[in-house]
């Protein structure tokens, strides 16, 4: 029995109870029993399976409201724009099916790993993220939501109610590859998203974001802004400078580098008019 | 069950279950221990293995990342659950295709399928793929499981049992497989006394530390039932499969050399939530080496054995020195190799209790007669007062060959007189069981202007880790195979295990012969290029031939080695002949091994019993561990025939040390060809046993009617009413019993001798793409000619074969244990269904004089030439030589940057 355990009906409830103490939040659940050895959470957590309106995803005349609760397969099976292609190529790279049924894209922001394959996509979708508290809403583009390895811009009595992305976001044409050293299962070494809009021939509108390659996920601000002045440049080197991966166990950073470029490049190419 | 009206209920394969009020459980736990759907297996904890998928609402989810309040008035559907026309269909297609072979991913296989197959009746390979792709498997290579789903809209009737006499050479479906199929088979974790305490280890969390404990009399936490700690150990407190290098301490003493190792139990009341947080102890780490080069310069780690060389193995033949000398093109490099984890799916589990005087330890197994002695031993017993009883084992690969919980939980019920029961965390069991060997091997090799071997120099460091284990063995067994099957005339090989704080290094599929065999066959590579030969053909030129001798001095029989490489031929040439796709550099490889069967020059016989009851039901006292392999029904198989029975008639017992006499080891390949032979002896004494009785010639024929069995013997039919004769002791009208012991002899100090009587042959060849720019490796196909004597089940030889290559892929490309750093299944990766290619098996039988019906070992013959035919099949596409394994992207990148590099300042020599 787990005497601090709550499951709120309402978002009010739920975050009139964060002001009184700091809580876990179980939403798809995915990341927090892996952390564990034990059989059960310890502590105070707060399920937010019970707050209706959480899950889904909902379209109005401001963009897209893809609910906290929402999860991977929820976003698959959704009906969405060539733009989010990424994304959905990245949710069907979120570990397995068992995975994406029950994990969250918010739950994968709030965790806030390097590696998270939820990022990039999302930035380039130009994200932003609404955290709700007793005292109120506000919203956070993604980048800055997103502040170190496993550290997010939340407060302890605010959780995420919904990510935003805006409808002209909803533009263009997206994709998302994530390298890793075995096909499914894995976390990345390095994965890049891209989304472009290309009228008559020219590029207005570039989104490049890399992830596993920096403390959190990045947008490549200068390549971004060189593909829409159509002299794209040394592709290679717009990625390595935005760039400060580390070696660890999956790659050493020289090849994250040399990695994340060469994707990047094939990338644009096929996706470039 | 009646339902108690206030507490949560479950719905759990249509039945309501009332269980606790703890929402934040794992469902896998709720569910396997309070509602008993124990075919939910756990994994990992993690939802990293999939083995605990269960439908929830129709969606497959890991139930141990689910908390139980998540599925609180959802239909949760298990492996059992899946008994209607579409279950029953994809369940008969597992055991017609063998996909499911020690049956621990089963479950979660079967599940994920039918989450798949309700939605789309005929899926493509793909789609399986995809659907599946959350599930690990250790065992089958995955080949044999996309089959079977894809197969699953078939309506088969299941397949009739053999005829008398033809059993051997028929694609029998695995005796055991039903209640893998349905998930009622009893792993190490599904079984314990009521009440049984539960059992946690205290183990250190540094590679080599002093320790001290605090007041453990005042440590009481909630539920906790004891303490124990070395000082309780009442036998000798040292094991080790090898009995002379016995060396390791079930609970260590005062200091800690290795990351892992156990230091005290805990034991709590069932039910209790075991907190082992502050635990009463203070460590103090200690200077530690992790790898073979650290461990010959650290401090010893155990007395009498200076440099920390635990042991050397040495084989000489000729003088190599002068050869390689005199030789027209030689070859020479250093590789080095990693630790691997066996990774199995079912972490090791089991329970104890005592029964009278006798301490029974019930788990999962792979030597239970090994582990009675060593657990008597630890415990002060007369190995007559323990009894092991092995369940079902969830894979084994060598790591459960020495004991791990055995002793641990035999401790806590001999010291309480309570059942006592321990799972192994995921990580526990990475931590503190064995590894394979990482190596850092030298070599040379030098071949004559025509190509032929004229010498090898061969030296290999294994890091043995803290412990023993069977690091000798490695020692010994590498030098005798570090030649490959070729004719080497002048030969020098020397094999030494080291110390390190590392994980003790074990049994792994191969003892060593992978990692040598990744040195020798990729020298072939280089040395066929020098002397502008075809590869298949340069080792073709140099393989043995019946009656070669080997480089310890044996004449060998029944030598299949080129009649693997003549089988590649075709599939060679074509696949020279292809292009790349596109943006992708194409490369083939191929590799061949030799494997001796059984233990190296050392006795290791196995016994078994057959007895034919009054009721005309054939006992089979099968004592052989069947770790998925599929002991249970060669061994069967290969009975039925000898006794000249009907397989349908067998019932197996065992392996339980009160019941079946000791068939050793499940290890060195040694069940089929050793056990298979104690078998066809048995099986022949038993049926001379009732020709005997019935004055019958020895081609009678043996038939079963009911509780009777009828000889006929030309026009003579005799008909025995069993019922009308007494029994033996055992129980049996008519018995065989036999032992069988391979004839070897000791190696001299050249390592000159018969190390094994029987040895098996093969060639692997592999085709893939590299894209060279980012350095991943993508298998295309893979194709496997191995002699394996004769196939006594194809089907299960094939089921080996499959899962060795996955084995070989994963030590060839991903598989890095890194202690403290990939101590779960999401760092340290094993290949998944995407990783393994189509592969083509081709069974090559060349009887051995030896083996029963011709028969050889095959078990760890097919993961030996995976990795070197990848790791050439990589320089043929690239250039790129990997001296260091496994070929991870980032290594693969920069040995093709390197080649670059010296290919330019060659150029601009």
């Amino acid at each position: 029995m787990t005497p601090d355990y709550h499951r709120p009906d309402t978002l009010h409830d739920a975050v009139a109870l964060l002001a009184e103490r700091p809580c876990v939040l179980l939403a798809g659940g995915t990341d927090l029993y892996p952390a564990t050895k034990a059989q059960s959470l310890k502590g105070s957590v707060l399920d937010l399976g019970g707050i209706a309106g959480l899950r889904g995803i909902t379209r109005n005349t401001e963009g897209w409201r893809i609910g906290a609760g929402t999860t991977w397969t929820d976003m698959l099976r959704a009906d969405l724009p060539p733009a989010f292609d990424g994304l959905k190529r990245a949710a069907r790279e979120v570990g397995a099916v068992q995975i994406q049924n029950v994990g969250t894209l918010a739950g994968n922001l709030c965790n806030a790993s390097p590696a998270a394959d939820g990022a990039p996509p999302l930035l380039t979708l130009d994200t932003s993220v609404e955290l709700v508290s007793v005292r109120g809403v506000r919203v956070l583009g993604l980048g800055d939501f997103l502040v170190g390895p496993r550290r997010t811009a939340l407060t302890k009595d605010e959780m995420v109610s919904a990510l935003l992305i805006p409808t002209a976001a909803g533009d263009g044409v997206a994709d998302f590859v994530k390298l890793g050293a075995r096909t499914h299962l894995v976390i990345s070494i390095a994965m890049v998203a891209a989304r472009l809009v290309v009228e008559d021939g020219r590029v207005t509108c570039a989104r490049v974001a890399v992830g596993s390659c920096s403390a959190t996920a990045r947008r490549l601000l200068v390549l971004e802004e060189a593909l829409i002045g159509g002299d794209v440049g040394d592709v290679a080197a717009h990625v390595r400078a935005a760039l400060d991966p580390i070696d660890d166990v999956r790659g050493t950073a020289g090849y994250r580098l040399d990695a994340a470029a060469e994707i990047t490049m094939r990338m644009l190419r096929e996706m470039m008019p | 069950m009646s339902l108690d009206t206030t507490a949560p209920v479950l719905r759990v394969d249509g039945r309501m279950v009332s269980i606790g009020d703890a929402p934040l459980r794992r469902l896998s736990d709720v569910l396997r221990e309070e509602c008993g759907a124990r075919g939910v297996k756990v994994g990992c904890d993690a939802g990293d293995c999939g083995a605990c998928t269960v439908l929830v609402d129709g969606e497959a989810v890991c139930a141990c990342l689910m908390p139980v309040a998540r599925a609180m008035g959802a239909e949760i559907e298990t492996v059992a659950g899946l008994d209607d026309a579409l279950g029953k269909r994809l369940r008969a297609a597992f055991l017609r295709h063998g996909a499911a072979q020690c049956g621990i991913c089963t479950p979660g296989m079967l599940v994920s399928a039918v989450a798949l197959l309700r939605r789309v009746d005929a899926p493509s390979e793909a789609q399986v793929e995809e659907a599946l792709a959350g599930v690990l498997c250790r065992c089958t290579g995955y080949r044999k499981i996309i089959a079977a789903v894809c197969d699953a809209g078939r309506v088969m009737e299941p397949a009739a049992m053999p005829e008398t006499g033809a059993a051997i050479g028929a694609r029998v479906e695995r005796l055991d497989g039903q209640r893998k199929v349905d998930g009622t088979d009893v792993f190490g974790a599904d079984d314990w006394p009521e009440g049984a305490l539960v059992v946690k280890a205290v183990r250190s969390p540094h590679h080599h530390a002093r320790f001290a404990f605090g007041d453990l009399d005042e440590w009481k936490p909630n539920g906790c039932a004891g303490v124990w700690t070395a000082a309780d150990v009442p036998g000798v407190n040292r094991f080790g499969v090898i009995p002379p290098f016995a060396d390791q301490p079930m609970l260590a003493e005062g200091v800690a050399r290795f990351r892992g190792e156990a230091v005290a139990l805990v034991a709590f009341e069932d039910g209790a939530e075991p907190d082992l947080s502050d635990f009463p102890i203070s460590w103090e780490p200690m200077a530690d080496a992790l790898d073979e080069g650290a461990g010959r310069l650290v401090a010893d780690l155990h007395e009498g054995r200076p440099g920390n060389i635990l042991t050397e193995g040495f084989v000489r033949r000729g003088d190599a020195a002068a050869a390689l000398a005199g030789a027209a093109h030689v070859a020479t490099r250093t590789i080095s190799t990693s630790y691997v984890e066996h990774a199995y799916i079912e972490p090791e589990a089991g329970a104890a209790w005592m029964d009278g005087e006798t301490l029974v330890v019930q788990t999962c197994t792979q030597a239970p007669v090994m582990d009675r002695d060593d657990t008597a031993a630890l415990l002060g017993l007369d190995p007559a007062n323990v009894r092991i009883i092995a369940t079902a084992t969830g894979g084994g690969f060598g790591s459960k060959l020495d004991v791990s919980l055995h002793p641990l939980i035999g401790l806590i019920a001999l010291k309480t007189g309570r059942p006592a029961r321990m799972v192994y965390t995921r990580t526990e069991s990475m931590q503190s069981t064995t590894k394979r060997h990482p190596a850092t091997m030298t070599a040379s090799i030098g071949a004559d202007a025509d190509g032929r071997i004229v010498g090898m120099d061969f030296e290999g460091d294994f890091n043995t880790g803290a412990y023993a284990s069977w690091g000798p063995t490695v020692a010994n067994r590498v030098p005798v195979h570090a030649s490959g099957p070729y004719r080497v005339p002048n030969y020098r090989a020397l094999g030494r295990a080291v110390h390190t704080n590392g994980p003790v290094s074990g049994a792994f599929r191969g003892f060593g012969v992978p990692q040598a065999a990744i040195m020798q066959e990729t020298l072939y590579d280089w040395l066929a290029e020098d002397c502008g030969m075809d590869r298949l053909a340069f080792r073709r030129l140099n393989a043995f031939r019946d009656g070669d001798t080997t480089c310890t001095g044996q004449v060998i029989h029944g030598v299949g080695i080129v009649e693997c490489l003549d089988a590649l031929k075709p599939h060679w040439a074509a696949a020279l002949a292809e292009d790349a796709a596109a943006g992708f550099s194409r490369g083939v490889g191929v590799a061949s091994c030799w494997y001796g069967c059984g233990n190296t020059s050392l006795a290791n016989p196995s016994t078994i019993r057959v007895g034919l009851r009054a009721d005309g039901v054939v006992v089979l006292h099968q004592g052989a561990s069947d770790i998925g392999q599929g002991s249970n029904t060669v061994i069967a198989q290969i009975c039925a025939d000898a006794a000249g029975l009907p397989l349908g008639a067998f019932e197996l017992i065992g392996p339980d040390t009160a019941l079946t006499p000791d068939a050793g080891k499940t290890s060195a390949s040694r069940q089929t060809y050793v056990s298979g032979k104690a078998a066809e002896l048995a099986g022949r004494a038993l049926r001379a046993a009732v020709l005997r009785h019935a004055n019958a010639g020895n081609d009678a024929r043996l038939r079963l009617d009911g509780a009777a069995v009828v000889v006929e013997d030309g026009e003579d039919v005799r008909r025995i009413v069993l019922g009308d004769l007494p029994t033996n002791g055992f129980g049996y009208v008519f018995m065989g019993e036999e032992t069988y012991d391979p004839p070897t002899t000791a190696l001299d100090a050249d390592g000159q001798g018969k190390p094994y009587a029987v040895y098996g042959y093969g060639a692997q060849m592999v085709v893939l793409d590299v894209d060279e720019a980012l350095g991943s490796v993508h298998l295309r196909r893979i194709v496997a000619a191995h002699d394996v004597g004769r196939a006594i089940n194809p089907v299960l030889a094939e089921g080996q074969i499959e899962g060795g290559i996955a084995q070989g892929i994963g030590l060839a490309l991903m598989e890095e244990y890194l202690p403290g750093r990939t101590e779960n299944l999401h760092d340290y990766l094993i290949p998944t269904i995407g990783d393994v290619p189509p592969i083509e098996s081709i069974l090559i039988e060349k009887p051995d004089p030896e083996g029963p019906f011709g028969a050889k070992g095959l078990g760890e013959h097919v993961l030996i030439p995976t990795a070197p035919a990848i790791l050439n099949a990589i320089r043929h596409a690239t250039g790129a030589e990997i001296d260091k394994i496994p070929a991870l992207p980032h290594r693969v990148h920069a040995a093709i940057w390197a080649t670059r590099s010296q290919d330019v300042s060659a150029a601009s020599r």
